[in-house]
């Protein structure tokens, strides 16, 4: 409660959630929101400019924009939060186990994850798709595979460093149980570290979503994704560029939202940054200079 | 009462699979009563400090056991509310993202106690550490290196432990805060009647404290003594510690 209280105040932060909340909002409800069937060809509208009707125009088969890019948040925004939220729960949670316990249970983990990294990524997200068949959910299950190892190697590294705290050391020697010790002291660190990594690679899994849909192994062809909408305005590029408007300042301001976000919860969580704020901060001299004349006196 | 039995303990040398070991503490026996201080006092890398960590049961011995009341301090249960533990750098021994209440509400939930019980203990400790309750909402970047320290003694006596494990408890002090210090674990001992492993590099500080006083070099003991005895060590390298700090 005190973080969301805390992030409120810091405006971009607060920007960006409303942009995040409202976008995925619009995602889930899709069929109430958008004004026409994303699917409705109308070849005498095509390429028609915007109108009342048709807010941000149509494309090369007529079909609605505005439309297609509501019912597009569904697999470049929710799904793409879904696969992540999937890979770095599942590489997060081996990645404080390796590194909070180190020794042979960290030895085991880490080699499994060398042998998943020592794959190239879209080879190995390629090979999987090939096997399970193209479509979503396979890509989805694909970008799993791929990347927990990833995320479980960063992960680790930072809880390694706070696992070696004298904090932690103190919990352990009181007694303090090792679940608790990694819920309560650790993933709290951690968490900033974690956000950054995560909202760094969401950007790049965007992309990648939309480059699979370019291969015809993700999304199939009538249904909307942003990666796929700027695909089809490729080939009107320099005739009619304003088609690749749309779906890319969608991308551009869902990841800098993401971005934006994740720096703010991390100065969120981390109590030092947060009084370093130039407003608190003359309250904060006034309170250290009456300290200094109580010691003094 | 603790009860350490031929402990041994080494690390290997490079990596994981290499075989040569690097022989850390070797047939180290002592035991610590109940309300007892004992200073274990070394140079650096004498061991002093794995010592340390093998008491608290962090780290295993590779042989011998480390006994408290009977029960191997290897386990959690163990150790539980029995023994607790001050550490030399003040600025990691704080969770940065806890006030001061959070960091010593964390071990009363141990000792399980109603939330009402656990705020007024949390004053009367800030009071015996010299702070007044207007620290409890303040975090650790916004201590002073002495308040910090306060803070952690604070932390370690609020489960009323058997035994607490100082490591280097007051050495990254400077001088009058350092004896300020001294002096506060001295009253402490006195309230709460616990023992206490004072581990330290300075034998001033460990005389001004402690009722025995163990020398280890190389990762062994090379003699342990009671303070009223100190001046007649026998061992040359005992003596010779004294002399410098005499000197």
């Amino acid at each position: 409660m005190n973080l969301i209280k805390n992030m409120w105040k810091d405006k971009l932060a607060a920007l960006s959630l409303t942009v995040i909340a409202a976008i995925v909002l619009a995602g889930v409800f899709a069929p109430w929101l958008a004004p026409h069937d994303p699917h409705e060809v109308d070849m005498e509208l095509r390429y028609a400019a915007p109108s009342w009707a048709y807010l941000l125009g149509n494309d090369h088969l007529g079909r609605c924009i505005m439309s297609r890019l509501i019912y597009g948040i569904r697999p470049s925004v929710l799904w793409v939060l879904a696969a992540l939220a999937a890979s770095v729960g599942f590489g997060g949670i081996l990645g404080l186990i390796a590194g909070y316990f180190r020794g042979i249970t960290d030895a085991c983990l880490m080699r499994v994850c060398d042998v998943m990294l020592s794959f190239p990524g879209y080879v190995m997200s390629l090979a999987i798709v090939g096997i399970l068949g193209p479509g979503l959910e396979n890509m989805m299950i694909a970008f799993v595979l791929a990347k927990w190892a990833w995320f479980a190697r960063m992960i680790r590294t930072s809880v390694m460093q706070y696992a070696e705290s004298d904090y932690v050391k103190f919990s352990k020697a009181i007694g303090v149980s090792d679940t608790r010790i990694i819920m309560k002291q650790i993933v709290p660190v951690a968490l900033p570290d974690i956000a950054v990594v995560s909202s760094s690679s969401f950007a790049s899994m965007i992309l990648q979503i939309s480059g699979f849909s370019f291969l015809g192994l993700g999304v199939q062809a009538p249904h909307a994704e942003w990666g796929m909408m700027l695909n089809e305005a490729r080939s009107v590029m320099f005739s009619r560029p304003e088609l690749m408007l749309a779906p890319g300042l969608a991308i551009v301001i869902v990841v800098m939202a993401v971005n934006f976000l994740s720096d703010a919860l991390q100065a969120a969580l981390d109590p030092k940054l947060l009084r370093s704020k130039p407003q608190p901060q003359r309250q904060e001299f006034s309170r250290t200079a009456k300290l200094r004349g109580e010691e003094v006196a | 009462m603790l009860i350490v039995e031929r402990i041994e303990k080494s690390y290997s040398k490079a990596g994981r699979f290499s075989a040569e070991r690097h022989l850390v503490l070797k047939d180290i026996s002592f035991q610590c009563k109940p309300g007892e201080c004992l200073g274990i006092i070394g140079e650096s890398g004498s061991g002093k400090s794995t010592l340390g960590r093998l008491l608290l049961g962090i780290e295993k011995p590779d042989q011998g056991t480390i006994r408290l009341k009977g029960e191997p301090i290897g386990k959690r249960t163990t150790r539980q509310g029995n023994i607790s533990a001050v550490f030399q750098d003040y600025t990691s021994s704080l969770h940065p993202f806890y006030t001061v209440e959070q960091t010593m509400i964390e071990p009363l939930k141990l000792v399980a106690k109603s939330r009402k019980d656990m705020h007024t203990k949390i004053d009367v400790l800030l009071h015996q550490v010299g702070l007044d309750p207007s620290y409890r909402s303040k975090y650790p970047h916004e201590l002073s290196g002495g308040e910090a320290q306060r803070v952690c003694i604070a932390r370690a006596v609020s489960i009323e432990p058997k035994f607490v494990l100082m490591d280097e408890a007051v050495s990254s002090l400077d001088g009058s805060v350092q004896l300020q210090v001294l002096e506060l674990l001295k009253n402490l001992k006195a309230i709460y009647g616990m023992g206490y492993i004072f581990i330290t590099h300075d034998i001033q500080a460990a005389a001004y404290i402690c009722d025995r006083i163990m020398i280890i070099r190389n990762g062994r003991i090379e003699e342990i003594v009671p303070i009223e005895q100190l001046k007649d060590v026998k061992s040359p390298y005992a003596r010779k510690l004294l002399d410098q700090v005499i000197t």
